[in-house]
């Protein structure tokens, strides 16, 4: 590919992409995410390839194993063009019925297809699956109709045609005018006004400055920002060439995490061929500007998410966030003006120059414009990345588009913002999503993990476990942060474990008041936000545990007792020969019981027993076993 | 330079640009408590301790007052209900780790700190850098470092340079608030004396 | 590893101080873990002093300092796999390995590593072996998956 040089050497190619483009041509895309690889889209895709070859249609039908589309629950998920129909949950095997009947036969192969699990109504379009239908899908809708590891595949979507208008048609005051405009909000964190922080870098005097892709994604909950960078590289290239423009960057760099292999390759590979048509490097599409961006692996540590540890961590130290009061748009970076962003953040970009600010600006709340992309994963029934407008109810995000919570069980909260964020109640539910909304109630955005729990999640386990995340992800240099989530996360063990006492929740709340005001970066600030938030809407399970030794949703493993009621048991054998600690007795028509010293409350006989006979109890003492001359089974009830 | 105004505890000062609080407040005689901080070493802001509310156009804040740059108009109270329970409480923290240490033993009494509000930890470390920072950037010598991140952090000395560099030195440990610095030397020493040549990290 | 191969990684980043983090994740790549020969040759080469590359390499979790098993257990602790029972998961394997989080067994067979996220909530509670995704996981189909490797 040679250089483009200018803006009509770029019309060319679009013009000669598009025409040896035949829009008949079937296309099979398949998801390689990583949820769908687990699923087994590898394998998948091998038979696709195997069988189109074998079917010499290799001139004919075209694959792609192609980013996330988000429906995680039911992949692998394959999408066949033009006609968009989406096959659900695909095996191998399924492959030649496919080829044979949609490709050729261009009839539908009803199994594959959605099936409502209420109404028993099929969809075949993508567009109608509820799933789907819902969202408003500016972002994630693309990654399923490219290669991420083609260029051209961008291009026939439109790709780069926003750096090409900024760069000739624009002022980089025009480009932050419209950014302003748009009311833009990080897509990552605290949700500050893209706009203003490119004007204040760009009106900063040094000549020397950086724009930063932040895909450090530590969020334990969240895979919006790998999915965008796997499914849609150019889409983040293309938004921070912009931001560089405005703000007068020549440099750029892309902070990624080394867990994401895949995106590592394909954020390489864009830059690579990016580099070679001339969208980076030197007077870009003839334009005079010059951007070169690099890459660097973030070696795993979550503190490194926050803008300035990440900074400190490009220049090769250990990631601990800097002390200064002094905005890193002014001095960041080797001390110079930085722009660090979100992923999601830089991927609108480029859309809102294409389409105007006033468009972005109709989608959203007053205070939250445009899509946000979340994670929406836990006691969930459809599990996926959802994105949707802002302002939608929190309900709808669960139940029309997440389909409800499996097994009939009770939804009990909802937790955003990752470890910084807090746990939502039921009478929230209707709580529009918007950056401003959250914080009101007690949670953030974040960076858009959505974990649904249901009335077998405990709250106080829920806390404690993002503070035993945090103990191990605290950089531990101040002393709020490091020593106040220490004892937090002592006293919220000892809760879980039946060891707590009157005075503990105080003793909480004023750890967490402390840390919270004295920390010295937004990671220790936040740390008390899960703590806090489950004490405000769930204090009595806090209660419960510490006053009845008590775990209401029956998880808290010091708390609980399985116990089997010999009304019910047929003494069938399974659970006494699955439970690995060997802790139930009986025999054949001998009622079982479980011995409470041996047991290590894993729940396997829980699971395995099919008459609900194994009981799970809280808080009340285990009723005595049965005496053993009464535990032959005399068949009840049944005659 | 340009001098700008500020009140701290009620009284005037007029301070030089790019002067902190701390220093502001030292140069008319206000003491705030510092953990962290040295005349000789860079800002650290780890302690914490000399956490100070600062109003400035009607938001109040808490702030470092070792890193906080002061500013025209600002008005500074070094002690308040919150900064006060804020230093009972971090004084309470690291009681947990140097119970017997003369600085916070002292501090304690003053803000009415509970030395066993919380179990005894293990280590000594009250994680001040005062060593770590005062053998880098006054001794350039790195024989001290930090490992490890959140709860686990420790400091570690580089046993080859700490053999070698230590011993005609130890400006680093009347620096030292707590016992640990002493317990981590001779750790060393004793690695060294039974292997001298098998580093440890 | 030899210094010759620490010197081409080294020099492919040239020799720049600030390529430290991405030298080390090479050389871990590599080599699975990071001898303190190579750590001592990096100080040297890059002029960055020892304390500055103990400290990194124990703060990233990317790092090991001692060898890993021939087999490398990843269990999800996600909040998506915690609220689906991942804890379980984790005693389960910890019971059968004997290791905790961060150890390897004394005959190097298993690693055990807690990990955030792998992405594949939908599959929750999930656990990774040699870098193959098992999901869905209780402790009797956790203990059916760890007996298959050797
Ligand atoms: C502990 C901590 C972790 C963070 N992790 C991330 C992250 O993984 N990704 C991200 O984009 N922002 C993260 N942030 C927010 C960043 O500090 C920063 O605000 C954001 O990247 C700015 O981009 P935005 O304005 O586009 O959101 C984190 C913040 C904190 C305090
Ligand atoms: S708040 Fe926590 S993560 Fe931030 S600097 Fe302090 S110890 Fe480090
Ligand atoms: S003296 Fe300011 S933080 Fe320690």
């Amino acid at each position: 590919m040679a250089l483009l040089n200018s803006l009509e050497e770029l019309d060319k190619l679009k013009q000669e992409l598009l025409s040896r483009k035949d829009p008949n041509k079937p296309c099979i895309s398949i998801c390689a995410g990583a949820g769908c690889i687990a699923s087994g889209a590898g394998e998948v895709i091998a038979a696709f390839e195997a069988e189109i070859k074998k079917q010499g249609l290799s001139a004919r039908v075209e694959t792609k194993g192609t980013g996330c589309p988000g429906y995680c629950q039911r992949g692998p998920v394959v999408v066949i063009y033009p006609e968009e129909i989406c096959y659900l949950q695909v095996k191998p095997e399924d492959v030649p019925e496919i080829i044979e009947e949609t490709i050729k036969g261009k009839k539908i192969v009803e199994r594959l297809v959605y099936i409502d699990p209420d109404t028993e109504e099929k969809a075949t379009l993508e567009s109608e699956i509820p799933f789907y239908k819902y969202q408003e899908r500016l972002n994630l809708s693309n990654n399923i109709k490219i290669d991420p590891k083609s260029l051209d595949d961008y291009l026939a979507i439109g790709g780069y045609s926003a750096l090409a208008k900024v760069l000739f048609q624009m002022t980089p005051e025009q480009v932050i005018d419209e950014i302003k405009k748009s009311n833009l909000r990080g897509r990552g964190g605290a949700g500050f006004p893209a706009g203003i922080k490119w004007e204040g870098s760009r009106n900063a005097p040094e000549t020397t400055k950086y724009v930063i892709v932040n895909a450090d994604e530590g969020d334990p909950g969240a895979f919006m920002d790998r999915a965008l960078l796997e499914g849609n590289p150019h889409s983040i290239l293309e938004g921070l060439a912009i931001g560089a423009y405005a703000i007068g960057a020549q440099e750029g760099y892309i902070y990624v995490r080394q867990e994401y292999p895949l995106a590592v390759e394909n954020i390489g590979i864009a830059i690579e061929k990016a580099t070679e048509y001339g969208f980076l490097g030197e007077n870009i599409l003839g334009s005079g500007f010059n951007f070169k961006v690099m890459v660097h692996q973030g070696a795993g540590a979550f503190v490194c998410g926050e803008s300035t540890a990440l900074m400190t961590a490009l220049e090769g130290r250990a990631g601990e966030p800097r002390p200064k009061y002094i905005r890193s748009n002014i001095r960041g970076l080797w001390e110079k003006p930085t722009v660090l962003n979100n992923v999601e953040t830089w991927a609108n970009v480029p859309m809102i120059i294409n389409k105007g600010a006033d468009w972005f600006t109709q989608i959203g709340t007053d205070g939250s414009k445009g899509t946000k992309i979340f994670a929406l994963v836990g006691k969930i029934n459809n599990t996926g990345l959802v994105e949707v407008p802002m302002g939608m109810p929190i309900r709808d995000i669960i139940y029309k588009i997440g389909g409800g919570i499996p097994g009939g069980k009770k939804f009990k909260a909802v937790q955003t913002g990752g470890p910084s964020g807090g746990c939502l109640p039921e009478n929230l539910l209707d709580l529009p999503v918007g950056f401003d909304e959250l914080v009101q109630a007690g949670s953030m955005m974040g960076s858009g993990g959505m974990i649904v729990m249901d009335e077998d999640t405990c709250m106080v386990d829920v806390a404690r476990y993002f503070l035993n995340f945090l103990t191990d992800e605290s950089c531990g240099k101040c002393v709020p942060c490091r020593e106040g989530i220490r004892q937090m996360l002592k006293i919220l063990t000892d809760i879980t474990e039946g060891k707590g006492k009157e005075g503990d929740i105080e003793l909480l709340e004023e750890i967490a008041e402390v840390t919270g005001t004295a920390a010295l970066c937004a990671l220790g600030k936040s740390a008390p936000n899960p703590v806090l938030s489950t004490l405000k809407y769930f204090r009595e399970e806090y209660e419960a545990h510490i006053r009845e030794k008590r775990c209401p949703a029956l998880s808290c493993k010091d708390l609980i007792a399985f116990y089997i009621d010999p009304d019910l048991c047929r003494a069938c054998m399974a659970c006494l020969r699955k439970c690995p600690a060997g802790a139930i007795v009986g025999a054949k028509k001998q009622i079982h019981v479980v011995e409470q010293e041996k047991c290590t409350k894993c729940g396997t006989c829980f699971e395995v027993c099919r008459f609900d006979a194994v009981k799970k109890i809280s808080g009340e003492p285990v009723p005595p076993p049965l005496p053993e001359e009464e535990r032959t089974l005399t068949r009840k009830g049944k005659e | 330079m340009d001098e700008i105004l500020l009140t701290i505890d009620g009284k005037e000062v007029a301070a030089n640009e790019g002067m902190t609080i701390l220093e502001a407040a030292q140069k008319i005689g206000i003491y705030i408590p510092t953990l962290c901080h040295h005349e000789l070493l860079e800002p650290y802001g780890a302690c914490r301790l000399c956490m100070v509310e600062i109003e400035n156009r009607g938001r109040i804040q808490y702030v470092a007052s070792c890193l906080y740059p002061v500013e025209n108009n600002l008005v500074v109270r070094t002690r308040s209900e919150k900064v006060d329970k804020i230093r009972k409480m971090i004084l309470e923290l690291l009681l947990a780790h140097a119970p017997d240490s003369r600085d916070l033993k002292e501090l304690a009494e003053e803000y009415g700190a509970d030395r066993n509000r919380f179990d005894r930890e293990a280590s000594f470390c009250v994680h001040c850098g005062l060593c770590v920072r005062y053998c880098a950037e006054v001794k350039q010598k790195f024989a001290v470092g930090f490992v490890d991140r959140g709860t686990r952090r420790e400091i570690s000395f580089v046993p080859k340079i700490a053999a070698e560099e230590c011993w005609k030195c130890k400006e680093c440990f009347p620096l030292c608030p707590t016992e640990a610095l002493q317990a981590a030397y001779v750790y060393v020493q004793d690695i060294t004396a039974k292997s001298p040549f098998k580093l440890v990290l | 590893m030899d210094n010759a191969t620490i010197d081409q990684i080294i020099d492919k980043h040239h020799g720049e101080a600030s390529s430290l983090i991405q030298i080390l994740l090479e050389i871990q790549g590599q080599n699975h873990w990071l001898p303190k020969e190579a750590l001592e040759r990096i100080s040297e080469r890059l002029e960055v002093p020892f304390t500055r590359i103990q400290h990194i390499a124990t703060f990233y979790k990317a790092f090991s300092l001692v060898p890993k098993g021939r087999h490398e257990v990843h269990i999800c602790m996600g909040t998506a796999c915690h609220v689906r029972g991942a804890q379980r998961v984790l005693e389960t394997v910890e019971d059968l390995t004997g290791i905790k989080p961060g150890e390897t067994d004394l005959d190097l067979k298993y690693s055990l590593e807690i990990v955030n996220c792998l992405g594949c909530c939908a599959l929750g509670p999930v656990m990774e072996i040699d870098g193959t995704v098992h999901g869905n996981m209780t402790p009797a189909t956790t203990r059916d998956a760890l007996k298959k490797y050797e």
